[in-house]
């Protein structure tokens, strides 16, 4: 591999937008200094203080001025420090940003990025640890993205930022450090696009984000025991690409979801949902749902692992759904 | 101006009435000389926020008075293709960033709007009305301390009419008041009489003049009077009928239609402009009531571009099976 890391492919991605259109932005606190995880590095120093701004501790306002922004036409990068810190700013998100378009029949747009770092990292307790996809998708008017390697958290944050309507992307903490293949161009991804990470004929595994990595992982240890698992990154959560998971599933006839969120009333379960409504009859297993019990993530190393599902439990659910 | 905001929300008020006008419909029939004021120092490449409130501040901005009439009667070409109404009025041709449901929202897109426009090196200003009410939720705050901080070209103008919804703003704010909060955050501030249309248009004008020659965010803190109840529907019992009979003693319009009067013009001609402005919102109607509702398949349009309602979503279906797999 060639060292590009997925932190290195956020930072890329968002240097060589605001190279190429003078009309991005990005806003948040202490993107002067590189920002939580040095995703920003360098960037103001290059771009100038009106380019990367260094806001007030003001959520509500860092998402509310970025609607503002972009409904004047400039295209705003929204940095949220951390997703768990959006829900300050959930109003700005979902009344304004989200409805703005659809509310005032099409004479606004409001092309505008929302970066929200999720997941569980470094013992880091119940409000830093979120992962709280299934509220934006549920939310019409939100493009919804996760990338789960380094070159999609190049080209999908290259496409969040050309894409016109609002984005709330997901990256994930555990991941800045990620070593993998450099993308083989300076494209962005297509929005709504799987990857199959592996592909296996005995079982489906549909994951995004973190967990693509815990299903990989669960795959190889379940091949060790013959089954062969297919592995599919979703890669945008809204639009999500139903026509690759159903074609696999057709092909499979079992599917597991793992996710790191809550399982319960989690995105899991529409993709359950979706899957058994069209192929119900055609199952020969019952869909299981993997994700995390329904308690705040401890921050004791015991009690953040009771949160999190994992390669085994993951590998238990494959060779038992194929036994 | 005023007749012409007055005569609007008057035929709103009876469009509600006679059941062609629904939802939410928020007056500002006493608070007219603010928007009239304010809005005589605005461009068109100017842009407002506005409130829930909002026919007024359109209206005064320049909004398409039919297109608004169409909205509200829920019709096709409606400013907002009936997707807005009342509580949603918007008119991007003219700056209008729309009216907005959540108290307090427009004060951070304001902030980013005249970010937005001087990092796109456009000369122009925002303006974000707001109530009184509003400086009691955090984005007040938050949006006054930014735009003092990015010295962006911001007019906050307070329609201070001492009520938030059914309750007296007063008994909920502690303090000196909004001017003394703005000039805390470092938001230069200027308390009038709002219902004083010359007041408004003065100190309006001065402020905004400020403003233009880069001088930072102002505050306008105007104090007026909702002489209606919080909605169309609300007969705002919680208010004494003595206060209100003598809030309309101070109507804007009637104050200026009287100095007026006295400074020798005719009263015919007094009435000639509310007759002028009565008829032009008549024919709005007019045409509101003849126009086509819009299709219901415009409810999906709009959403956003990818990841659309997919097709046949109205009808509950589930997502279709990619055709090689749909035997």
């Amino acid at each position: 591999m060639s060292g590009f890391t997925y932190i290195e492919g956020a930072r890329r991605a968002l240097a060589e937008e605001l190279e190429r259109d003078p009309r991005v932005w990005a806003l948040g606190e202490d993107l002067g200094r590189g920002g939580v995880f040095k995703q920003y590095d360098g960037l103001q120093a290059r771009f100038g203080e009106t380019r990367v701004v260094d806001t007030p501790i003001s959520e509500a306002t860092i998402m509310g001025a970025a609607v503002g922004a972009a409904l004047v036409g400039s295209r705003p990068v929204v940095e949220m420090r951390f997703s768990d810190f959006a829900l300050c700013a959930v109003d700005e998100l979902v009344n304004q940003a989200a409805k703005n378009r659809f509310m005032f029949g099409g004479q606004g747009r409001v092309p505008l990025v929302v970066r929200q770092p999720i997941g569980v990292w470094r013992s880091s307790g119940a409000q830093h640890s979120q992962s709280l996809e299934s509220w934006w998708v549920h939310i019409p008017g939100l493009v919804v993205t996760a990338p789960a390697t380094p070159a999609d958290a190049y080209a999908l944050l290259k496409a969040a930022i050309r894409c016109d309507d609002p984005v709330v992307h997901l990256e994930h903490k555990a991941l800045w450090p990620l070593s993998g293949a450099a993308p083989e161009s300076d494209a962005p991804a297509e929005l709504g696009r799987a990857a199959i990470r592996r592909p296996g004929r005995d079982v489906t595994i549909v994951a995004w984000s973190a967990a693509v990595h815990e299903a990989l992982e669960a795959a190889r240890l379940a091949a060790m025991e013959g089954v062969e698992a297919e592995v599919i990154d979703l890669r945008s959560l809204w639009p999500w690409d139903a026509d690759c998971v159903l074609s696999s599933v057709a092909r499979t006839r079992r599917l597991i979801v793992a996710q790191e969120a809550v399982r319960d009333a989690g995105f899991g379960a529409e993709i359950v949902a979706t899957v058994t409504e069209a192929l119900g009859d055609r199952l020969e297993a019952k869909p299981v749902r993997l994700g995390a019990p329904r308690i705040p993530v401890g921050y004791s190393a015991p009690l953040e692992a009771a949160y999190r599902v994992g390669p085994d439990n993951i590998a238990r659910a494959i060779t038992g759904m194929a036994a | 101006m005023m007749w012409r905001i007055r005569a609007f929300e008057r035929a709103a008020e009876a469009g509600l009435a006679n059941g062609h006008v629904a939802g939410a419909v928020h007056m500002s029939i006493g608070q007219e000389a603010v928007a009239a004021g304010v809005s005589a120092h605005l461009i068109k490449a100017d842009v407002i926020a506005s409130t829930h409130r909002g026919h007024g501040h359109s209206i005064a901005k320049g909004a398409d008075l039919h297109g608004m009439m169409l909205e509200l009667y829920g019709r096709a070409g409606g400013s907002c293709g009936g997707k807005g109404g009342s509580m949603h009025i918007a008119d991007f041709d003219v700056g209008m960033l729309g009216a907005n449901g959540v108290v307090g929202a427009g004060l951070p897109i304001a902030v980013g709007a005249a970010q937005g426009l001087r990092l796109l090196g456009r000369n122009a200003i925002a303006v974000c009305y707001f109530g009184d009410g509003a400086a009691n939720r955090g984005p007040f705050l938050e949006s006054l301390n930014w735009a003092a901080v990015f010295r962006l070209p911001v007019l906050f103008v307070c329609e201070d009419n001492s009520w938030s919804a059914t309750t007296r703003t007063a008994t909920m704010s502690a303090g000196p008041g909004i001017a003394a909060r703005a000039e805390s955050l470092g938001v230069p501030a200027v308390s009038i009489d709002g219902n004083d249309v010359e007041a408004v248009d003065e100190t309006a004008g001065r402020l905004i003049a400020d403003i233009r020659a880069g001088g930072g965010p102002r505050l306008l803190h105007a104090r007026t009077y909702r002489l209606k109840g919080h909605t169309v529907t609300d007969p705002a019992p919680y208010r004494p009928a003595e206060e209100v009979a003598a809030r309309w003693e101070d109507d804007p319009i009637a104050r200026n239609a009287a100095e007026l009067k006295a400074l020798g013009l005719d009263e015919d001609e007094i009435a000639a402009i509310e007759i002028a402005e009565t008829r032009r919102i008549a024919e709005a109607v007019a045409a509101a009531l003849a126009a086509p509702f819009p299709e219901t398949a415009a409810a999906f349009d709009d959403v956003q571009d990818v990841g659309r309602p997919a097709p046949g979503a109205e009808r509950g279906l589930a997502h279709p099976l990619p055709a090689e797999h749909a035997a």
